[in-house]
């Protein structure tokens, strides 16, 4: 009864408020995209993630099972985690323990030394992938308790500016995913504003881009 | 029931002040004689002015896309009955549910009976200044429930004991030492202890915080959050950070509250395009923040599946109905205004006297809570109106002109009450009305310039001037005005 | 074209070198300025203060005073900025639609000194001399009300025999806002010794700006620390000649 009360009190605060009287105000649409030909897009999205601290690798699409071994080798990592959905072209070879996420518990993902995902869309203006975690990008809890996340991004997902990719993500948002954006490991700015990597989600942010 | 629900002016009760605070010149004087704050809020803030102007010289039409920004949030303002409408429609559609508070008491104990209804007695939190103003915590705290910050700087704040002085690093305030000796001290009363040997590099601080926090996110069964945006037309929530404690909050409990203003809607979903944009750059100085989680309801088998918004009012209807004032709902809460605020950077931000410091705290505060106390009274006058702050606003709101408004809103209040200063400006109104009564006051003026000889300056004096001459000499008029010389020598012609 | 001088009740009462040399200025660029003896306060101080009841006959006056000129021409970027950014909102409060009209008229044709000297008479050379060490402090409300850019600095630089040098953190308020050197005396100071810090760095003979208000906060702390820099006005400077020198 109260929340009914509260809502029709707020909505007629607002109506008295006198701000929803007027026609819709016609907004001037945001200043146009960049646009970069397909090279210096990527480009410019390994730099950035560089900036980032994250570290890149970029392979031709056979080499993506050896580069991933090598990224966890270099990490003397053991153990990873990936979807039940990743395709095999993309996980690790024997040569580690592949553990597939069949409802692993948070306690179970933090004794585990790395993930390997896919992810949806790569914006190079901003140096950022984004994960919907459909398929081969598993559920959100992966991809933030292992201390080393490899994250492969294909060339053709990737775009030049923020406002590309937001339209992009538009179905998959349709479809009520959720999505992480990811720009470089973890950070803080918090002491003395510094920036220090590396706090409480991955401290490796690995990122294969598959030409 | 609530006390507020009819009430025209909801205000006083809206936004607690921190207790007895005083106002703002005396705050400000005595922040002024620390001088490790200074010195650390005057490195923190030149760091990130620096950083963010480097980012933004990055872009290619930076005020097309304020301006859209700008204008975006003025759509969102002129119709928010609809897409308040629209937002619900959609989060309970995606299988969400929603909660509306008129104010802070009413957010409180919706809150508290969602976290009471899953058994537990302790939450984790990620930085939000929604559930700051309406002092969540503290609300938490009285009924037995342990709300555990998790942003870095809210936990050395929590920790300290202390009270946050920046929208976006709550403990600016404070040295890497002082951070040291809090964690070494207060740490173990609440969970895992600070590891032995920990120095003051801010590697091992972080590092601190991560194990300190790890045991909190994996055990947590209930999360509270705020929302930067939320998406009318699909009715999804986005929370941006850096440190992957949101991530952890958002993600590994089983229910999910998120405490949102009702000014935080955006349109549809492709608004986002500008303010990834804006935001980032303006508060963190990065082209992108290294997190941003967006959720539309709870997703089959992937995070929290009790996923609650409480769309709370707490005089922000009151500020929608002040026509220069409304503008303030734009805000973001990016802080590049306090960065560039030559008073902030020197008076800091617990002067302020709200969780709100800095220009826009100057204007939003007395804005929710009402011009009624000495502190809200004070807040408008804390600016030198030099402009920086809308200079740098991602959102161009035009700080100086609120100050402007909200000091005529104060003065208005106090018509017919008598004062030092409105004799002073009534008696000086007078005089300029007529350039005879001025002229007349510039004999005495340059009489006294006259009687004074050769000095151009004089050095402290007391009474009223004091407080201009105790560190400043006062000019001595000049023997002849301008309009006298003008009248003497026909404009220099005779 | 006519034009008037508004002098500001501050510089007329006391800063009078600064108009006058504003009067020598313009007529030696070709303008003969008028100056209306009845103006008094474009009544900044009491807008920024809140008093806007105060304020509102200023404003109606300065409209009456001003109205028949082609330009009017002000030695105070802070006052110009009054009346072109605020008389709006204090014209509407009053709800006289004569005033709102009167405003929208003369607020346009209001310009700060550098504005009126490069935009309107397109002169970057006035044909000054000046032979010091000089540092500019743009003013707040020329900066960032105003927007005058550089014109300043365009003419500062066309000055013969002047040593220009850059002032560290030189947009940085000075501290001074009006009332808010008296109400938040010490914040103001603070901020004022800052500025002051930087200027000494320049080790300038003269520190000048476009606003004496400012250059009275400014020039009140270097006063007191015995600094032995000088303030004056951008007016001042751009008057100045060869044979004035000699």
């Amino acid at each position: 009864m109260s929340q009914t009360d509260a809502r029709a009190v707020i909505l007629e605060r607002i109506r008295a408020a006198g701000a929803s009287s007027s026609a819709p105000a016609e907004v001037p649409p945001p200043p146009p995209d960049t646009v970069l030909d397909e090279s210096a897009m990527l480009e410019l999205l390994v730099e950035n993630l560089r900036d980032y601290r994250a570290v890149v690798t970029e392979v031709n699409g056979p080499e993506l099972r050896p580069a991933v071994d090598a990224v966890l080798q270099r990490h003397g990592c053991r153990t990873v985690t990936v979807a039940p959905a990743l395709d095999d072209s993309d996980r690790p070879t024997d040569a580690f323990t592949v553990i597939e996420d069949h409802g692993l518990s948070s306690q179970e993902l933090d004794g585990i030394d790395a993930v390997v995902t896919t992810s949806r869309v790569a914006i190079a203006e901003t140096g950022t992938v984004v994960l919907d975690h459909d398929g081969g990008q598993a559920r959100r809890a992966l991809s933030l308790v292992p201390d080393v996340h490899i994250c492969i991004v294909r060339a053709d997902q990737v775009v030049t500016s923020v406002p590309e990719g937001v339209s992009r993500l538009r179905p998959s948002v349709e479809k009520g995913l959720p999505l992480t954006w990811i720009s470089g490991p973890s950070a803080t700015s918090d002491i003395e504003l510094n920036r220090v990597e590396g706090v409480h989600g991955p401290r490796n942010l690995e990122v294969i881009l598959v030409r | 029931m609530t006390t507020t629900s009819s009430n025209p002016n909801p205000l006083a009760d809206t936004m607690p002040t921190f207790i007895g605070m005083p106002k703002f010149p005396t705050m400000a004087k005595e922040a002024l004689g620390n001088t490790q704050q200074r010195r650390n809020l005057q490195h923190a803030t030149h760091t990130i002015r620096a950083k963010r102007a480097a980012v933004v010289g990055e872009m290619n039409d930076w005020e097309a896309l304020r301006r859209n920004g700008a204008d975006t949030k003025d759509e969102v303002l002129a119709h928010l009955d609809t897409y308040l409408e629209q937002l619900e429609a959609k989060l309970v559609e995606s299988g969400a549910t929603v909660h509306w508070a008129r104010d802070a008491e009413e957010a409180n104990r919706i809150v508290i009976g969602l976290v009471q209804a899953e058994g537990v007695d302790e939450v984790v939190k990620v930085k939000s200044m929604a559930t700051q103003e309406i002092e969540l915590n503290e609300a938490l705290e009285e009924v037995g429930i342990a709300a555990w910050e998790t942003d870095l700087a809210e936990l050395i704040v929590q920790l300290g004991d202390d009270r946050p002085s920046h929208i976006l690093v709550p403990a600016i305030h404070r040295g890497r030492a002082e951070i040291r000796e809090i964690f070494r001290n207060k740490m173990a009363a609440v969970g895992r202890p600070a590891p032995e040997g920990m120095t003051d590099e801010p590697r091992q601080l972080a590092e601190a915080a991560r194990l300190h926090l790890r045991e909190k996110f994996l055990r947590a069964k209930v999360a509270i959050s705020g929302a930067n945006f939320a998406i009318a037309d699909t009715g999804t929530l986005v929370v941006l950070e850096s440190e992957g404690n949101g991530r952890m909050c958002l993600t590994l409990p089983e229910t999910l509250i998120s405490v949102v203003g009702i000014e935080k809607v955006l349109p549809t979903w492709e608004d986002l395009g500008t303010f990834m944009q804006l935001l980032p750059r303006s508060s963190t100085g990065e082209r992108m923040n290294p997190y941003t989680t967006m959720w539309t309801g709870p997703a089959a088998g992937d995070g929290p599946q009790n996923v609650h918004v409480v769309l709370v009012d707490n005089g922000r209807t009151h500020v929608l109905a002040d026509e220069v004032g409304r503008q303030g709902l734009r805000c973001i809460r990016c802080s590049a205004c306090l960065n560039v605020c030559p008073v902030y950077e020197r008076a800091g931000g617990h002067a302020y006297g709200s969780v709100y410091p800095g220009p826009i705290g100057a204007v939003l505060t007395p804005q929710l809570r009402g011009t009624g106390s000495a502190i809200d009274q004070s807040l408008p006058y804390a600016s030198s109106l030099c402009g920086a702050c809308f200079e740098v606003c991602p959102v161009r709101i035009d700080i100086p002109r609120m100050l402007v408004h909200l000091r005529t809103q104060v003065v208005d209040e106090h018509r017919g009450t008598r004062n030092a200063e409105s004799s002073a400006m009534q008696a000086m109104a007078w005089m300029f009305a007529d350039n005879r009564r001025l002229q007349k006051a510039q004999r005495a003026a340059t009489l006294g310039g006259k009687l004074l000889g050769k000095r151009t300056s004089l050095g402290a004096i007391p009474g009223p001037a004091s407080a201009w001459s105790g560190a400043r000499d006062v000019p001595v008029p000049p023997k002849e005005t301008f309009r006298q010389w003008w009248s003497r020598t026909d404009g220099g012609r005779r | 074209m006519r034009v008037a001088l508004f002098a500001t009740c501050f510089n007329d009462t006391m800063w009078p070198e600064t108009p006058k040399a504003t009067v020598r200025l313009l007529r030696r660029l070709g303008v003969e300025v008028e100056f209306p003896p009845e103006q008094t306060c474009c009544g900044q101080m009491f807008t920024n203060t809140g008093y806007a009841d105060e304020a509102i006959p200023l404003a109606r006056s300065f409209v009456d005073v001003f109205e028949g000129y082609d330009a009017v021409v002000s030695v105070s970027g802070s006052c110009t900025g009054s009346v072109r950014e605020q008389y709006g909102d204090l014209a509407k409060r009053s709800g006289d639609t004569a005033l709102v009209d009167g405003v929208a008229k003369v607020a346009p044709k209001t310009y700060e000194l550098s504005e009126f000297i490069v935009d309107v008479l397109g002169v970057t050379d006035v044909g000054a001399y000046f032979p010091h060490r000089v540092t500019y402090h743009p003013t707040c409300h020329s900066l960032r009300m105003l927007k005058v850019g550089d014109r300043p600095l365009q003419l500062l630089r066309e000055v013969r025999g002047i040593d220009l040098v850059d002032l560290p953190s030189a947009t940085e308020c000075c501290g001074f806002g009006g009332t808010f050197a008296m109400k938040n005396a010490d914040v103001s100071v603070a901020m004022g010794s800052d500025k002051v810090r930087h200027i000494r760095e320049t080790e300038a003979e003269v520190v000048v700006a476009g606003d004496n208000s400012c250059l009275a906060q400014i020039g009140g702390l270097l006063e007191r620390q015995r600094a032995g820099v000088r303030t004056m006005h951008l007016a001042e400077i751009l008057a100045s000649t060869e044979q004035e020198a000699s």
